[in-house]
């Protein structure tokens, strides 16, 4: 059993983002990347599935800057093989982009499963999961909270608003979109993550060119307005507290 | 760990273990444990630890490590060194003991989801609360007066201010830290701060079981302190004190360092001309572990008081060597949930009854972990609807006020 | 010149979710811009009565059995069909747990190009623009819709289900669907929400919790202040996925759509996952300690401060009155 997750490092929230010169893009000086937080948990449920049925577990990441530290992170936690795609990022990639270069990366890794984080917050052509199963002519289930495997077949239960389930089989190989791993992505010590970095082994490989189509092209970024539909209650805490409880009568609920 | 106990050659993971608690310093005065259990005694939450250090150090002898590591009230741990004072022995239990089996919980994964948070926001953005580490100075913003960072200042200084994460980012303790500049500036201290090249200190992380992640934050002030020329580190927190004055050294990172309480008691005779009367006010202090009880200083913030014209110190039922723990140390600040699963109780609650008991109108205190829980613990606390939490420099800043 | 638009229309055990009437309505803007006409696509077995207050021009219904359940690869395949013998402008999906996925694999199969998590739309010069909300709702970004076939997704926010429902019922026109061909996926079962506890989208008034929160035993001053005025606790993701509330309790994306007439927010920063289950509150009221925090954006009311400070105020005063 072979799995491969895919990763990706997106803009950190915790910073505020600004746009760049050009307006159409953010600027790069400040951004701090991080993992994408759903590719995390499909990174921890490869391992558990790997705890479970003895998985071979392989993290491939485009090579952008902090990917070498995702990937020794993951091998700290038990992924056997790192691949980072090499290319000219700076330029602009998408998703359509990224799973164009990753179809024939995949077909030569021959993976059983493929697992990736459902969606990302700065997804503006579609998701990559889905995409990549199309170009693979995999079939492809989104928004999955927990999977079993047996006998080339996955079971994945994929979540519905309102608190709904489904559970849905499918005929390996298979693309998955992780919404949340069956437990919290663990922790591991830096020691080890450190001790990884002097064994692990970081393959590389070539993306090639970078082909856009089916992504639009954006013409305009900005931050939206803050704050233009509420109105402000300001004051000392026992004001506001007054405020807010007037307002609360006036609606009926208090 | 049933086939390495199998091969004879191999040690236990007991062993392994036992003989890893030697290169603590002082670490062989484990042979000498008399299992006389005054550490499991005085320990404050040593009632509920399923092996507080003693009984920890007979299931070491009896080669039943395993067990430990199978716990999670280790966890309860917040590295106060109340056993390490009171060990007959003088067994560095809370460096090497304690800290070591969390060491080990942390690497089989046995660690609870909150301080997972606090280490992974560490690691990230190089302080536990996960904020941006480009607003490390944002704090200054507030004063009416310019704190210079080493990069600006592009000059030899005098003291590089290490500032902290809660100092920095707290929005309570940020009023200790502004207070702090302000007596500083009235010394007429030549100062500068990192500011976004500051990291955490890394001690409670380290004393939480994560010490590779404590090396890193290290090395990253190593690095930092290593690019400016300055001739003393000081600062408000004891545990980045502590860090800076014991720890690092062991990684070559060498710089001076004084607690702020004690750099300020040096050059009291200056602001005395400054201090004016607060008013009448009964004013007890605590200790903070990582000041008292892990590093002898207990009379510059106690001088410090007595210099404020009306301040009345009384001294509550623990002080100095067996002070009470506020609870923070040893990872306990990022895990106040897990703690209170267990325990139903909160030392800080217990300091503040003692407060309440000595009739106190103020709590002064001197590490940057107190004022935020002793605040928070005094809401609960019936009788401590009066009483204040104060940081030292608060209250000299305070006196400084009146004059203007 | 392709003109009409296609809406799928998204619904889960014989209810329409309201994402759908908010593409009709995002759709019928669409149209207008186009001169074409809005075609709702309805697949499912024995649900034809769901068309009846579509705000469409038509009402295509693929009816067929292996439609009855939602899995991605029937989707997929009815509407690469669709696409070919309709040859829409664009084709409106929900940026949902459903329209997401087959959005991507629709443009990754029929080489279709795909703008998605579209807030609004707008005409200009017989061009159509889109207006896309990213980075957990803190940028958006505008472009034109690409030409000829462009396959959008929607989150909630720029459209009022209302504006997406009529009293008149729409014409049907009931299709069979194509042949499906190496189909992998299967439904097993479903598995039901927790039950026993409140339902929250019954619920007048509602006080959520998010990532702010900080703390499990924080989630208390949460509980208090519901007690003080006779609220239920609600929350984001974040706070559910650490198990500090259960799941019957979580609104967005992935959790309940809500429609009280005040959602109060404590600490929440308004991400998209989040704010696409309030879309239906009468008023939201939000507090939170940073000003720009997208919540003040779809919020009536703000406050400023932190949670920790205010909050055991306000429950104190509502206590005392």
């Amino acid at each position: 059993m072979n799995i491969v997750v895919l990763a990706k490092l997106i803009p950190d929230l915790v910073e505020e983002l600004e746009i760049d010169d050009s307006g159409t893009a953010l600027d790069m000086t400040w951004l701090r990347l991080i993992i994408n937080e759903l590719d995390d948990h499909a990174i921890e449920e490869a391992i558990l599935l790997k705890e479970r049925t003895g998985a071979n577990v392989t993290v491939l990441a485009p090579d952008i800057e902090g990917v070498d530290d995702i990937l020794f992170t993951a091998a700290a936690k038990g992924a056997e093989r790192l691949i980072k795609i090499v290319g000219d990022y700076e330029s602009g990639v998408n998703n359509h982009a990224l799973a164009r270069v990753l179809t024939p990366v995949m077909k030569d890794l021959q993976p059983d499963l493929i697992l990736v984080g459902v969606e990302a917050h700065e997804d503006l052509d579609g998701s990559i999961g889905p995409l990549l199963a199309g170009y693979l002519d995999l079939p492809f289930i989104g928004y999955v909270a927990s999977i079993e495997l047996e006998d080339g077949k996955a079971t994945a239960t994929k979540e519905y608003p309102g608190g709904l389930s489904v559970e849905m089989e499918v005929t390996l190989p298979v693309v998955l979109g992780i919404q949340v791993a069956e437990e919290p992505p663990r922790y591991v010590a830096v020691s080890k993550v450190r001790q990884a970095m002097k064994t692990a082994e970081i393959e590389e490989l070539e993306a090639g060119d970078f082909d856009l189509a089916g992504g639009p092209t954006i013409d305009r970024m900005y931050q939206p307005e803050v704050s233009e539909g509420a109105t402000i209650i300001d004051g000392s805490l026992d004001d506001i507290a007054d405020s807010l409880i007037g307002i609360f009568k006036e609606l009926g609920v208090q | 760990m049933t086939a390495t106990a199998a091969q004879a050659p191999n040690p236990s993971i007991s062993d392994t273990f036992y003989t890893s608690l030697f290169e603590v310093d002082n670490g062989e005065r484990i042979r000498a444990c008399l299992q006389c259990g005054t550490c499991s005694g005085v320990c404050p939450f040593g009632y509920l630890m399923g092996f507080p250090p003693g009984r920890m150090i007979a299931y070491l002898r009896a080669d039943r490590f395993e067990n430990v590591l199978e716990s999670d009230t280790v966890w309860m741990c917040v590295s106060c060194y109340a056993c390490t004072a009171v060990c007959p022995k003088e067994i560095p239990l809370t460096p090497g003991l304690m800290t070591r089996a969390k060491e080990e919980l942390l690497l089989e994964g046995n660690v609870p989801t909150e301080l997972q948070d606090a280490l992974m926001n560490s690691q990230r953005y190089g302080n536990p609360l996960g904020e941006s580490p480009r607003k490390r100075a944002e704090w200054t913003k507030g004063l009416d007066f310019d704190i210079p960072t080493f990069r600006e200042a592009k000059r030899p200084v005098d003291v590089l201010w290490f500032v902290g994460d809660y100092p920095s980012y707290h929005p309570r303790v940020q009023l200790t830290t502004k207070a702090m500049a302000k007596i500083l500036r009235v010394l007429g201290v030549d100062f500068a701060i990192l500011g976004p090249e500051e990291n955490s200190d890394g001690d409670s992380q380290r004393l939480a079981g994560e010490r590779g992640l404590f090396e890193m934050l290290a090395e990253k002030n190593g690095k930092a302190f290593g690019k400016y020329e300055f001739n003393e580190i000081i600062t408000s927190d004891p545990h980045a004190y502590n860090a800076i004055k014991n720890e690092y050294p062991k990684l070559g990172i060498n710089f001076p360092v004084q607690h702020f309480t004690e750099f300020v008691a040096d050059r009291i005779d200056e602001l005395k001309p400054h201090l004016k009367d607060i008013g009448e006010r009964r004013v007890t202090y605590h200790d903070p572990c990582y000041l008292g009880r892990a590093n002898d200083i207990y009379d510059p913030p106690r001088k410090l008081l007595g210099a404020i014209p009306g301040v009345e110190l009384v001294e509550m039922t623990h002080n100095r060597t067996n002070s009470l723990c506020c609870g923070g140390g040893g990872g306990g600040m990022w895990l106040d949930g897990f703690q209170w699963e267990k325990a139903h109780v909160r030392l800080s609650e217990w300091r503040i009854q003692e407060a309440v008991n000595v009739d106190a109108d103020i709590l002064a205190v001197a590490c940057p972990y107190e004022p935020p829980r002793f605040e928070d613990a005094a809401k609960m606390v019936q009788g401590a609807g009066r009483l204040m939490v104060k940081d030292i420099a608060e209250l000299l800043a305070d006196s400084l006020k009146m004059e203007e | 010149m392709n003109k009409d638009i296609l809406v799928v229309i998204e619904h889960i055990r014989g209810e329409v979710a309201d994402i759908s009437y908010m593409m009709i309505a995002a759709a019928r803007q669409l149209a207008e811009t186009t001169e074409g006409e809005v075609l709702a696509v309805l697949m499912g077995s024995g649900i034809e009565n769901l068309a009846g207050n579509l705000a469409a021009d038509k009402v295509i219904y693929l009816e067929d059995p292996q439609l009855a359940n939602f899995t991605s690869d029937t989707y997929q395949q009815s509407l690469e069909n669709l696409i070919r013998e309709n040859n829409p402008r664009a084709v409106v999906l929900g940026h949902t747990s459903i329209g997401m996925e087959v959005a991507s694999l629709l443009s990754a199969k029929s080489d279709l190009p795909l703008v998605s998590s579209c807030l609004s739309f707008s005409g200009e010069n017989g061009s159509v623009k889109f207006t896309s909300q990213l980075y957990g709702g803190k940028i958006l970004a505008e472009g034109l819709i690409p030409e000829p076939i462009a396959l959008l997704t929607m989150v909630p926010g720029g459209y009022k289900p209302e504006d997406g429902q009529s009293s008149t019922p729409p014409l049907v026109i009931t299709a069979a669907a194509p042949q499906f061909a190496d189909l992998e996926i299967s439904v097993k079962q479903y598995i039901e929400p927790e039950t026993g506890d409140v339902d929250i989208t019954s619920e007048p008034l509602l006080i959520a919790v998010g990532r702010g929160i900080q703390l499990e035993d924080n989630i208390e001053i949460a509980e208090e202040l519901a007690e003080a005025i006779g609220g239920v606790v609600c929350a984001s993701r974040p706070v559910v996925d650490q198990g500090w509330l259960p799941t019957s309790r979580l609104v967005g994306k992935s959790g309940y759509q809500v429609k009280p007439k005040v959602y109060l927010t404590l600490g929440i920063s308004g991400a998209p996952e989040h704010t696409e289950g309030i879309a239906g509150s009468e008023t939201i009221i939000a507090i939170n300690t940073d000003p720009a925090a997208p919540i003040f954006n779809i919020a009536k009311y703000g406050v400023v401060e932190d949670i920790f400070d205010l909050v055991p105020v306000l429950t104190e005063k509502l206590e005392e009155s």
